[in-house]
């Protein structure tokens, strides 16, 4: 047997090591105190969370039938702003893609405009589109197109610079144009990817859209804000429950479409 | 026998390929290859061998263009492929192919789509993308192109339901059916179990021969260098270390090369 000693299991960490550990400690701490932390709040909090839950439970029903048409509304603003954001989103991801059809300029330039998009809220591009198209839910699915293009946008992109080159390599080499290698080779490798991120951006979209009626933007958000308003608190607790149910459940088929469609991996 | 002085015995008349004072490296490494001068005259198949990391595939990529080599000069077709941009790149290209290891099948088209595609370098456009637009004529040549290599009843399948023989004669359909002068392959048969290899490989070069296509290939095998080569280019420590008829190089020339 040789005589060399076990190793350890684990590297004992150099100065910069200990420094790095060390700082992210104290950002942690520095962001706790600046986000109010109590602990003696924290503790009381448990019999106000409870007395609220005893005000709301049982929820109510008494408008089952309006809350159930915004809750429509409120899907038909997710899954129309998802579709033309989805459908906006391939142009705009063939721009941001590099040595797809761009370089490495323009590409930035794009990657630059839609990282600005996904920087800004949902609620805030609903507030946005409030003032240039007036309150409802068409502003509502004008935002939640932009998210999409923001989120989609980018991971289209990904998706194809991620691609197999051979494809595309193989149509350059007999003198086909970018945009027919594009389409031909780019694109149908990373379309199962494209479905794939899709239904995330339709997932994120359903759950947004529940909350831009908090701004006028059209939805059930209204209503769980007026709700809350009101002191009607099982009206809130049948909107909170309506919500989970609805986005629990596209997402349940999001993850089915995912399997039957890609496998288990991504 | 090998010679020393490469091109030296060609008295051929149309030079299709003309190297000179090719060089390429990656970094700041050292040179893949430097001062690479060969020519390849006109319906010549010429098998360009050597040992793993020589710049094999880096100089068939420099030949069509699809590297910038650092220094030199490629003359493809009597054109300078290392100068010249844009639409006539282009055009010079969609008399070229290229058959790679890997087949470069887009796997969830047809394999009529497939092949359809490689004449996207005469025409360009959504007709042209998928079987179902292509234009009669596209649709007939394709066909026609799979007929040769023996898989036109599989027109219809989807490329990811091909077997790995099956895969590579659609990459060579798809390589001859724009009837190119130029053929570039790199290790055809690299990723085929010897029977399929030897068969895509008789297959490969009797069509090109038939076409009257020049066409430069890689191969580590061998016997499929010296059977199927007119001509043997061997690269050995990033130089041209043999350049000579296939009849004129033996099994031990060869087997140097990978020393």
């Amino acid at each position: 047997m040789s005589d060399r000693s076990l190793p350890m299991r684990f590297a004992r960490p150099g100065a910069g090591g200990f420094l790095g550990y060390l700082a992210v400690v104290l950002i942690i701490l520095w962001s706790l105190e600046g986000a109010g932390w109590s602990a003696d709040r924290l503790i009381s909090s448990p019999p106000k969370l409870a007395d609220f839950f005893d005000r709301a439970w049982p929820p109510s029903t008494h408008n089952l039938d309006r809350l159930a048409w915004k809750m429509v509304e409120t899907l038909q603003i997710a899954i129309a702003g998802a579709a033309i954001g989805i459908v906006l989103s391939v142009p705009v991801a063939l721009l941001a893609a590099r040595g797809v059809l761009v370089g490495r300029g323009v590409s930035l330039a794009v990657r630059t405009i839609l990282g600005f998009i996904r920087a800004v809220p949902d609620l805030a591009w609903a507030l946005v589109f409030v003032v240039a198209v007036g309150l409802g839910p068409f502003a509502g699915m004008l935002a939640i197109v932009v998210d999409t293009i923001g989120y989609c946008g980018r991971f289209f992109a990904d998706d194809m610079e991620n691609t197999d080159p051979g494809p595309a390599e193989a149509l350059t080499a007999t003198g086909a144009r970018r945009l027919d290698i594009a389409a031909c080779a780019t694109i149908p490798a990373a379309l199962p990817a494209f479905v794939s991120t899709s239904l995330f951006g339709l997932e994120k979209a359903v759950r947004s859209s529940t909350i831009l009626g908090l701004v006028g933007a059209g939805g059930i958000g209204i209503e769980l804000k007026v709700g809350f308003d009101l002191f009607d608190y099982p009206t809130a607790m049948t909107v909170i429950l309506m919500i989970a149910v609805v986005v629990i459940g596209v997402e349940q088929i999001g993850a089915m479409l995912r399997a039957a469609i890609m496998g288990q991996a991504r | 026998m090998p010679l020393d002085h490469p091109a030296t015995h060609l008295t051929g008349t149309v030079t299709d390929l003309q190297a000179t004072g090719l060089a390429k490296s990656f970094g700041k490494a050292r040179p893949v290859f430097e001062g690479l001068e060969f020519r390849i005259r006109r319906g010549e198949c010429v098998a360009l061998v050597g040992a793993n990391g020589t710049g094999k595939s880096t100089l068939l990529r420099c030949c069509l263009g699809l590297i910038t080599p650092d220094s030199g000069r490629v003359s493809l077709l009597d054109q300078d492929m290392v100068t010249i941009k844009g639409p006539a790149r282009r055009a010079l290209r969609a008399r070229t192919g290229l058959v790679g290891q890997k087949h470069n099948l887009v796997p969830r088209l047809s394999v009529l789509s497939n092949v359809i595609h490689g004449l996207l370098g005469r025409h360009s456009g959504p007709r042209y993308w998928v079987q179902g637009l292509a234009p009669a004529a596209a649709r007939t040549a394709a066909f026609a192109a799979l007929d040769k290599v023996g898989l036109a009843d599989l027109a219809l399948r989807r490329a990811d339901q091909l077997s790995g023989g099956q895969s590579q004669r659609v990459a060579i359909a798809r390589a001859l059916v724009g009837n190119p002068r130029f053929l570039v392959a790199d290790e055809p048969c690299a990723s085929l179990d010897p029977q399929a290899g030897e068969e895509v490989m008789a297959l490969f070069i009797s069509l090109v021969k038939r076409e009257g296509v020049t066409v430069l290939f890689t191969s580590h095998n061998v016997q499929h260098a010296l059977s199927y080569g007119d001509r043997i280019l061997g690269l050995q420590g990033g130089r041209i270390a043999i350049d000579a008829r296939a009849r004129d190089v033996s099994a031990q020339d060869m087997a140097r090369l990978y020393v």
